[in-house]
């Protein structure tokens, strides 16, 4: 018995040492970072957007910033907050991430937060896009958008170019609520009105119902929250119901129009307006080289998650540099703090005072060149800040 | 009064639609009394094998609505034969656990073959818009649901009644013994019977691609909702679903339109309301088999 423990203890304390020095050995000159992101289940397009986006960078860029070499470690987790949680533990206890990034919804943001706060690890958001998310902890910096930076732009658009009455169609979850509160907000103070609001299940099936309800109420505009997949669906049974030829417009954040999926919805979307923060048609250096070797490598075009991905590994990447190496957390949100640069979707910044983004919302009009369907953008509102915290 | 009428005729489609794709779903778990979980995978392969045609060999969209179900009626026989037949004898719990797993393992496959994004199917141009009829919206593509779901329910209700199939099939469902002592053929004409429901499914899937959306979770997401029909129908005859589809549609339109905060729960209260009523369903024999 005692032989048996002493023999347990000896091989214990051995596997420490040797597990200890190896990690030790490893960490001088490795930064790894734990990407999180829902690779399977119904948001698994985010999260392989934002993966393919992250695998590109680093292979346009190399794995090694300031004499370290970077490694990424892909988990799953299906969009189910308690895996995120448990990712997050397993990956800062076991695997010694210096980062943890990715997050495809709020939720998963949130669960992870504590964790962040706790290990002194920068949570880098790189999807989710409610309000509140950076407030959940000193370590999260976002790299995608928040819903009010469009939905209040399109607000104001919408009351200045004569867009009195519209109803309002979103699926009733965190971020739609946001997208409609802060639309409204904007759109009556401007002098518009909302003449019907209708929330949409998020595992709706058919929007036939709730589209007769927007033909019936005769809006001038409908505006339109679905998350990033389903746009296409509902794009498409407003055309069968002939909402398009009633002459009420669609307009809303971008996410309706999603990049990636925009070219299969037909001639349907032609014509609507969304302010959103990337177009894969933005005219830039930048945005082009992007698009062209995203879609030469995944035969795909990028959609604004993949920027977002895009940029959040650039932002690690910068930060590395920046501290030449040192890839503690608070050193790390130290650098990431005021970061500048020319993004695909054009210049951003991470703002100081509250690690949000803050960039361009642009307004496009999808419209058609050479076959294809594109947002194509005519009116730059610059720097928006997350209007979430601005008011405080 | 127009708006009604539409709201009405769009119920009845989506009502047809739900029907097609559980009818398959009635006839295994009413006939067979399997519990075929994985019934949604089956339409699945169809909706893809369509979508595949149409958007990639070109195929135009009628001739490739056949096909959907000529392929999930082909992998229904190789399923049936190679693992459903091992579990018809087993316990209820076995057949859940195993078809749970198999709809598991669809997904993961679809998943990894097709991609997770929403696959559409080119329609012909026919099928875009609505037709205006004295003021009542009719959709192109719904009328066409109701078309062809009409049908089928015709045609089914024909066969089972009518046909010497059919007879021979309520003689192996009413009796197995009794019937393959008279030189009936079970395991074959459950088999076809498989396969046919199956077909159905996957013809469901390909029509279900424009307004449910198809996806690899589309088994998952849309299993709750065949089970709805199921049970609310009872599952002795195809009358029962057919009804039970047609009222859930409706009443899920319906509420949707009129309450749209208590939508989505109008599907639910119409179950419980009716199961309090019926226990058995609508058309539900006792569970003496």
């Amino acid at each position: 018995m005692s032989i048996r423990a002493n023999m347990l203890l000896g091989a214990v304390a051995a596997a420490a040492l040797v597990g200890g020095s190896a990690f030790s050995a490893h960490a001088a000159d490795t930064v790894k970072i734990g990407l999180i992101l829902p690779m399977t289940g119904g948001q698994a397009s985010t999260g392989k957007q934002i993966d393919n986006a992250v695998k590109l960078y680093m292979k346009q860029h190399g794995d090694t910033v300031a004499g370290k070499k970077v490694e990424v470690i892909l988990k799953d987790d299906a969009a189910v907050p308690d895996n995120t949680k448990r990712l997050a533990q397993e990956l800062i206890v076991n695997d010694k991430v210096n980062i943890i990034a990715g997050f495809g919804i709020t939720p998963a943001a949130f669960a992870a937060a504590p964790l962040a706060t706790q290990a002194k690890v920068p949570e880098v958001v790189m999807a989710a896009g409610t309000s509140i998310i950076t407030e959940k902890s000193p370590y999260i910096v976002r790299t995608s958008f928040t819903l009010g930076q469009s939905s209040t732009i399109i607000g104001d658009w919408a009351v200045k170019n004569g867009i009195k009455k519209v109803a309002t169609l979103t699926s009733d979850y965190a971020p739609g609520n946001d997208a409609l509160k802060f639309f409204k907000e904007h759109f009556t103070k401007g002098g518009g009105q909302i003449v019907e609001e209708v929330k949409v299940p998020l595992a709706n099936p058919d929007f036939a119902p709730f589209l007769q309800r927007m033909k019936d109420a005769k809006p001038d505009a409908m505006f339109v929250f679905v998350p990033a997949g389903q746009g296409g669906n509902f794009m498409k049974q407003y055309a069968e119901r002939g909402l398009d030829k009633s002459g009420i417009k669609v307009i809303g954040p971008g996410d309706v129009m999603d990049d990636d999926l925009l070219n299969n919805m037909g001639d349907a979307a032609l014509g609507a307006v969304t302010a959103h923060i990337y177009s894969a048609d933005h005219q830039s250096k930048e945005n082009k080289e992007f698009l062209a070797a995203y879609e030469k490598a995944y035969n795909q075009r990028p959609g604004f998650m993949a920027v977002g991905g895009y940029d959040g590994i650039h932002l690690i990447y910068a930060a590395l540099q920046k501290t030449g190496g040192k890839a503690d957390g608070d050193s790390l949100i130290a650098a990431m703090k005021g970061m500048k640069w020319e993004s695909p979707r054009g210049p951003i910044s991470i703002d100081p005072e509250t690690r949000d983004i803050v960039q361009n919302v642009y307004i496009r009009k999808v419209e058609k060149k050479n076959g294809q369907l594109w947002n194509v953008e005519f009116e730059t509102f610059k720097d928006v800040k997350d209007p979430g915290k601005t008011k405080k | 009064m127009t708006t009604l009428l539409t709201i009405l005729f769009d119920g009845v489609a989506y009502g047809m639609l739900l029907f097609v794709l559980a009818c398959g779903l009635a006839v295994t778990l009413g006939l067979m009394n399997f519990v075929n979980l994985a019934h949604g995978a089956f339409a699945v392969a169809g909706g893809y094998v369509c979508a595949v045609l149409v958007n990639q060999s070109g195929w135009p969209f009628f001739a490739a609505l056949p096909l959907a179900f000529v392929a999930s009626a082909l992998i229904g026989v190789v399923f049936e034969r190679g693992l459903y037949r091992h579990l018809y004898t087993r316990g209820h719990l076995d057949q859940v656990l195993f078809s749970i797993g198999l709809v598991f393992m669809a997904v993961a496959a679809v998943d990894y073959i097709m991609g997770s994004s929403r696959v559409f199917i080119k329609l012909p141009a026919v099928l875009d818009g609505q037709i205006d009829f004295f003021g009542v919206g009719i959709g192109r593509y719904r009328l066409m649901i109701i078309v062809i779901c009409g049908l089928l329910t015709l045609g089914l209700q024909l066969i089972l009644s009518r046909t010497r199939f059919g007879s021979r099939l309520r003689a192996s469902v009413d009796d197995p013994r009794a019937a393959s002592g008279l030189g009936i053929n079970v395991p074959q004409v459950f088999a076809l019977t498989f396969a046919f429901g199956c077909g159905l499914a996957g013809l469901g899937g390909a029509l279900s691609a424009e307004i449910l959306g198809l996806d690899p979770y589309f088994p998952l997401k849309f299993m709750i909702y065949f089970l709805i029909v199921v049970t609310v129908g009872g599952s002795s005859s195809i009358t029962g679903p057919f009804l039970a589809s047609l009222l859930l549609g409706i009443g899920d339109v319906a509420g949707k339109y009129y309450v749209p905060k208590l939508g989505p729960f109008i599907i639910y209260a119409i179950m419980i309301v009716i199961l309090i009523w019926r226990p058995n369903g609508l058309f539900g024999r006792t569970a003496a088999r």
